[in-house]
């Protein structure tokens, strides 16, 4: 290599005992995972301990064993967890498209409107959107399912759009700088730096669809709602209080999933 | 337009074959939707193969729009853009941009890429084999002085603002691409990284003679790192483009009068470079030495201060005879005072390096950064005179002249289109 002089053999260190301060080379980043995801399932797993040895010498009346039989509170988790996650399945796949096409240039005024008619989903009063569409359908499985897509999306669509409106415009440039097509940009450059926003998103639409998939009861969706509204019904606190602990349980697992996915999904060098 | 042959630096005989292609704009013209005025006009320019240009100019007279226009990253609304004979409205635009480089302030580096992905981009697109791919890499980190071994496997963020440009460049030249085009690229790092960074695209570009368009906002980095200078009016208009050389003997009118600013004698420091100078050589010592003895040579040569270097003549930092007061050895200390410059530094570098030095003097340093001498004022002051007698008093700013006494700092009036 040519030698013009200004630069030698090792030009780092030309000018070091110039400015040593001002073109320091920065740590390496260390990804440590936070505390509180270790402590997260700890907590979850007492609270489950502790349930299970009540439940195992609490005195019981025959309702009481019947409703909170391992097998029917199975039955009924499994459900639940069916319920969760068809509407989660459906929520991804129509939220992080259309999120994406709203941010692309042509659809971007179109993106308040949207983002608009979502708020309404989130903001409407849960039950009623399940009444609602019973009444305009049918009662079941897939009527809540639907109540709980329109109830979810919000989230998962909000945060796609932050998510790829926040990344940097000089990159996408940057990008389509060295001759990458507009959709290799999008998978290569936008997406992979939206994806911690967006997680967010997936995570909160989540635990959302665990607490409100108890509403599914009410149209015979079936769930774990059956336990708080005949612990409501029968006036048998046991079972209602059973019921919304098991519930809360499940959301915080869910919950605690998704922050893991988070924290192994982040790309790297961020 | 003038048809000077090209300009002393690319003329220098120890340089590599020309790999940059011509790029000819005949009347190119933008129009932003929905604006009274176009960016650019009705721009026609000839820029020659292996040539670097600088365009400058005001804030919003079209520069970005021009240099984006030839990768097409901005489609022109009229006119034709020639490169090395191809009309490149025809190309794919992607494609097209796969053979031009390009590089933006801050190096655009992607930050969830590591070093080596962000460089192997454009050739993993093009297709070429792992091996290649990889030996590329590694030879485009070493030539932007990036140790592969070291750099490879970080992410943008673990490297530093230089550092990164430098990446910036190397990902831009990845598939040896004829043009580069570079939008401020030296904008968002310190004074001192800058001048460095420069120094290192002359050299490669000494090596490489592709063709490269630079956007610039610094009068000092334009006279430095330009074949030619292309300077802009309000929407893209062309004042004049030429030679720093002749730009700065005679301005084309009043517009480039006032952006060559005040001193213009001053900025023509930064056409001559250290190595073209007859040196001082500072009188040295190293550590361990008995302070009497090396008191005693000072006094000689009569020097109020003396460079400690090391074993391998690499200088460490600065000692005034006070501290040599009393017997005993010389000690090893901080070495926190002393500036250095390279060889290729402009005498403007050094001037500037002068300044913040404690010692009014820079360090010159070469090969394997040892000591070849330094940069004082009366060397400054020596190459005023002559490049005034050379201009023939054509320009007559004598009141804009340092006086020969080092106190006099010149700064304020030297960066005027800041
Ligand atoms: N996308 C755009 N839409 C509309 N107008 C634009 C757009 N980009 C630039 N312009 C306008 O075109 C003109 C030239 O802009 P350009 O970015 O080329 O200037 P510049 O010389 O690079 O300025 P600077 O030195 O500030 O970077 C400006 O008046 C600017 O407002
Ligand atoms: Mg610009």
């Amino acid at each position: 290599m040519t030698v013009d002089g200004s630069v030698t053999e090792r030009p780092n260190e030309a000018v070091v005992a110039d400015a040593p301060e001002m073109d320091q080379e920065p740590r390496r980043i260390k990804r440590k995972l936070p505390k509180s995801l270790f402590i997260q399932p700890v907590l979850i797993l007492l609270a489950l301990a502790g349930f299970l040895i009540w439940r195992a010498n609490a005195t019981l009346t025959t309702v009481q064993e019947r409703t909170l039989g391992y097998s029917s509170i199975k039955a009924e988790t499994i459900e639940h967890l069916k319920l969760t996650f068809a509407a989660a399945v459906i929520v991804l796949a129509i939220a992080i498209p259309l999120g994406i096409a709203l941010t692309r240039k042509k659809l971007r005024r179109v993106a308040t409107p949207v983002t608009f008619v979502a708020n309404i989903g989130q903001a409407a009063p849960a039950i009623g959107l399940f009444v609602l569409l019973a009444i305009a359908l049918q009662v079941g499985f897939w009527t809540s399912v639907l109540a709980l897509c329109a109830y979810a999306m919000l989230p998962v669509l909000a945060n796609t759009i932050v998510g790829l409106r926040g990344v940097d415009q000089r990159l996408v440039e940057a990008g389509r700088g060295q001759g990458m097509s507009a959709m290799a940009v999008l998978f290569r450059v936008e997406l992979p730096l939206a994806v911690p926003v967006m997680l967010t998103g997936v995570r909160t639409a989540l635990v959302l669809l665990v607490g409100t998939a108890t509403l599914a009861t009410f149209i015979d969706g079936g769930g774990l709602g059956v336990l708080i509204t005949t612990g409501i019904n029968l006036f048998q606190p046991k079972l209602l209080v059973s019921g919304a602990l098991i519930v809360g349980l499940l959301a915080l697992t869910v919950d605690w999933l998704g922050r893991l996915f988070e924290e192994l999904f982040r790309p790297k060098g961020l | 337009m003038s048809e000077t042959v090209a300009s002393t630096r690319s003329a220098e005989t120890d340089s590599g074959p020309v790999s940059g292609a011509e790029v000819i704009l005949e009347n190119v013209g933008k129009r932003y939707p929905g604006q009274q005025q176009p960016a650019v006009g009705d721009l026609s320019m000839t820029i020659n193969a292996g040539e670097i240009v600088m365009l400058v100019g005001p804030s919003g007279c079209g520069k970005t729009t021009t240099l984006k226009m030839i990768n097409r990253l901005i489609e022109p609304t009229s006119g034709r853009i020639m490169l090395g004979g191809e009309d490149i409205i025809k190309a794919n635009g992607d494609e097209l941009r796969r053979r031009i480089g390009y590089v933006i302030q801050a190096g655009g580096l992607f930050p969830h890429m590591t070093v080596e992905a962000n460089v192997k981009l454009v050739p993993n697109m093009l297709g070429w084999d792992k091996k290649k791919t990889a030996t590329r890499t590694e030879e485009l980190l070493d030539l932007v002085g990036l140790d592969p071994k070291v750099y490879r496997s970080r992410y943008p963020k673990e490297l530093s603002g230089g550092q990164q440009q430098r990446v910036g460049v190397a990902r831009a030249l990845a598939a040896d691409p004829p043009v580069l085009l570079m939008d401020e690229p030296f904008g968002a790092v310190d004074p001192i990284t800058r001048q460095r960074l420069q120094d290192e695209l002359l050299r490669i570009q000494k090596e490489l003679r592709k063709t490269i368009i630079i956007v610039t906002h610094d009068f000092d980095e334009a006279v430095k790192l330009g074949d030619r200078i292309a300077i802009f009016r309000q929407g893209g208009e062309i004042v004049q483009y030429d030679t720093p050389e002749e730009i700065l003997a005679s301005p084309a009118d009043d517009f480039v009068e006032s952006f060559v600013g005040a001193g213009a004698t001053l900025r023509q420091l930064t056409l001559v470079r250290v190595k073209d100078v007859p040196l001082d050589m500072p009188v040295t010592a190293r550590i361990g030495e008995d302070k009497q003895e090396i008191a005693r040579r000072a006094m000689q040569e009569g020097a109020r201060d003396v460079v400690v270097v090391d074993e391998r003549n690499r200088p460490l930092r600065w000692v005034d005879l006070r501290e040599l007061e009393g017997s005993g050895k010389l000690a090893a200390g901080e070495d926190n005072k002393l500036k250095v410059i390279g060889e290729g530094a402009t005498l403007n570098d050094a001037l500037d390096t002068m300044l913040v030095s404690s010692h009014s003097s820079a360090i010159v340093v070469g090969r394997g950064n040892q000591i070849v001498g330094r940069v004082n004022v009366d060397i400054i002051t020596n190459a005023i005179a002559l490049l005034r007698s050379a201009r023939n008093g054509a320009n007559d700013d004598l009141d804009e002249m340092p006086d020969h006494d080092s106190s006099t700092r010149p700064s304020g009036a030297r960066r005027v289109t800041r």
